[in-house]
């Protein structure tokens, strides 16, 4: 066909295409001489390699993803809505249940932004123990996500290793707050109580008992060949792609990102007083998540160890009116959770309870990346690759 | 952390904030329309229509690579739910008339987004566009910060609010066919609209206190065990 055999622009003829035709084509190159047709799977929206209920609709060829989409909302409580019809004391009780494993730690940065608003500062004492309990409750996460993590490929024994040591660490809190999982422990202006007798030298013993256990997973999960073939240069999150979705903490550490709001973000609870030291991984796969998680989980008992040295004395609370009003204003505090950024920003307008409250989650974002991260892997590397983002549904959903 | 801390004044811009906000400024020019510091941040309100520009220039210009959030703002006031002397303190009251926060705004709708950078310390933005009632569209982000895709999903099921060039909208938390933008402030919170506010019930006058009567009515009886 010369170039005279053509019709006149605006002539063309249409020509019919389904895109459904291209598109494992254009998303993977698979399976193009023997084409299968494509499967749609329902995974979820229960699910062993979830915590929650997460659907993740697959489309398949042959053993390959094409496309996936997760469907979030099964646990939609709408805290944001709620907040705005709750006290600043009264919402505490709800942010415990974003992240349900990391309880403790969502407290902190409403409870900051709060403070910051009403321009009250909580006394040293306070914030060590604020700073001691996040970062229990970051090992308290993290021991059970380097248990179940084994158990995602197939190793039964670390889920077991996991489960123990985080019971140790639970015990601690609860010696404290009085609650294992919602502490709703922290005050606007402090905290709510000091720590028990004796609860000093038995979180050190528990610091050292998470430390040695560390060594083991080392041991029993990195150094073993079965568990570094399923996730080594499975599910690699590019660095400028992780940032711009949005990707935080651990996952984006593992991407080679040196960045952590404990150090980097305005300075809160008494991060800049510790000796510590923000572990990265160059490789971004399933792997380094489980490695920079491992190394953070040594480092937090390290740095609980340093606090318990240095603890001051002194009260637990400053001065804070009886009925909380909060001054008008608004304040954006993120914090360095266990499972990434969580952020707040609260809109207040000079009442007892927030205008509007934008709770930015970890997991959220973290999740987001899924439809891209998913694309062209194997379906057994799904379940690696969701165990090692480790998202909590609560967080997702909110 | 001293004590003399709490009375210290909070500046109003943070030093990272303000070097962001002059290249914003040098960048964007007159597409800003209002600016302002919140507790160190800054605050840029930019025009409907270089919504998108302004994200580019913060990721490609000021280097904010990694994008927190986006999400909507309805600056109506709150309807009160309880009547005024009920007793029912179920809910905190909310000023009356309409007020706007940092960097004001034109109207009820307005977009708010924060951007960060993952190589330098503390170096983040809050951007806020305005948007009329009567359009609530506006440029995606999605081009730009791919992970804008929830965020303005979410903003659009919770809002209503319309994002040109989004690839998919749809709903994200809510059921395909809900209806209604449930965080707009005119949408009711229907727990508190069926049920009665359980608190009343455990109203008791402090010992000691005279029984009003008024707020605690229905309960007086309750106090009869104390005699």
């Amino acid at each position: 066909m010369t170039t005279t055999d053509l019709p006149p622009p605006g002539e063309l003829p249409e020509i019919a295409v389904d895109p459904a035709a291209f598109r494992h084509l254009a998303d993977a190159q698979v399976n193009v001489e023997l084409d299968t047709g494509d499967m749609v799977l329902n995974i979820g929206p229960q699910h062993p390699a979830t915590h929650g209920t997460l659907r993740l609709v697959v489309r398949l060829d042959g053993e390959r993803v094409v496309s996936a989409d997760p469907i979030i909302g099964y646990m939609h409580r709408g805290y944001e809505k709620l907040t705005e019809f709750r006290t600043y004391p009264q919402i505490t009780t709800l942010i415990n249940r974003i992240d349900w494993l990391s309880s403790f730690a969502n407290e902190v940065p409403f409870i900051d932004a709060a403070e910051r608003l009403m321009a009250i500062e909580a006394p040293p004492r306070a914030q060590y123990l604020r700073t001691i309990l996040t970062e229990l409750s970051r090992i308290a996460t993290f021991v059970l996500f380097l248990g179940e993590m084994g158990l995602q490929v197939g190793a039964i024994t670390p889920a077991f290793y996991g489960f123990r040591d985080r019971e140790y660490v639970l015990n601690l809190i609860e010696a404290v707050t009085g609650g294992r999982f919602h502490p709703n422990f922290n005050r606007i202006g402090g905290i709510k109580d000091d720590l028990p007798w004796g609860w000093i030298s038995e979180c050190r013993g528990v610091m050292n008992k998470v430390l040695a256990s560390c060594d083991e997973f080392d041991d029993l999960v990195v150094g073993n060949p079965i568990f570094q073939k399923r996730t080594r240069s499975i599910g690699i999150i590019p660095q400028e792609l992780g940032a711009a979705y949005g990707v935080s903490g651990s996952n984006l550490r593992a991407s080679g990102v040196d960045w952590d709001l404990r150090r980097d973000g305005p300075d809160y609870l008494v991060y800049n007083e510790l000796d510590w030291k923000v572990w990265t991984h160059p490789d971004g796969d399933s792997f380094s998540r489980y490695w920079v998680r491992l190394q953070e989980t040594r480092e937090s008992a390290r740095m609980v160890l340093q606090m318990l040295d240095q603890l001051p004395s002194g009260p637990l609370m400053a001065k804070v009116p009886r009925i909380i009003k909060v001054p008008e204003g608004e304040v954006f505090v993120n914090t360095e959770n266990p499972l990434g950024e969580m952020g707040y920003y609260v809109i207040s307008k000079g009442a007892t309870g927030p205008f509007r409250t934008k709770i930015r989650s970890a997991s959220f974002s973290n999740v987001s990346i899924l439809p891209w991260l998913l694309r062209g892997v194997y379906v057994p590397d799904i379940v690696t690759i969701l165990a090692s983002l480790y998202f909590i549904l609560g967080d997702i959903d909110r | 952390m001293a004590d003399s801390a709490a009375t210290e004044a909070v500046p109003e811009l943070r030093e990272q904030a303000a070097d962001a906000l002059a290249r914003l400024q040098a960048e964007l020019g007159d597409e800003i329309v209002e600016h302002a510091g919140a507790f160190g941040d800054v605050v840029v309100r930019v025009r409907r229509d270089a919504w998108r520009r302004s994200a580019q220039v913060c990721k490609e210009q000021l280097g904010c690579d990694y994008l927190s959030f986006v999400a909507g703002i309805d600056w109506m006031p709150t309807p009160a739910v309880a009547e005024e002397g009920s007793g029912d303190t179920s809910t905190p009251a909310q000023p009356k008339e309409q007020t706007y926060g940092a960097a004001g705004s034109d109207g009820r709708y307005q977009l708010f987004a924060l951007v960060e950078s993952t190589r330098r310390k503390s170096w983040r933005v809050i951007l806020k566009t305005d948007l009329p009632e009567d359009d609530l569209h506006v440029d995606s982000w999605v081009a730009v910060y791919p992970g804008a895709d929830w965020h303005e999903r979410e903003a659009w099921e919770m809002y209503g609010f319309v994002f040109d060039g989004h690839p998919s909208l749809r709903h994200l938390y809510l059921p395909s066919e809900f209806e209604g933008h449930p965080l707009r402030k005119d949408y009711p919170l229907l727990a508190r609209e069926v049920k009665p506010w359980p608190g009343l019930v455990d109203v008791e006058p402090m010992p000691g206190e005279p029984d009003d009567g008024e707020a605690a009515g229905d309960v007086a009886g309750a106090g009869g065990d104390s005699a």
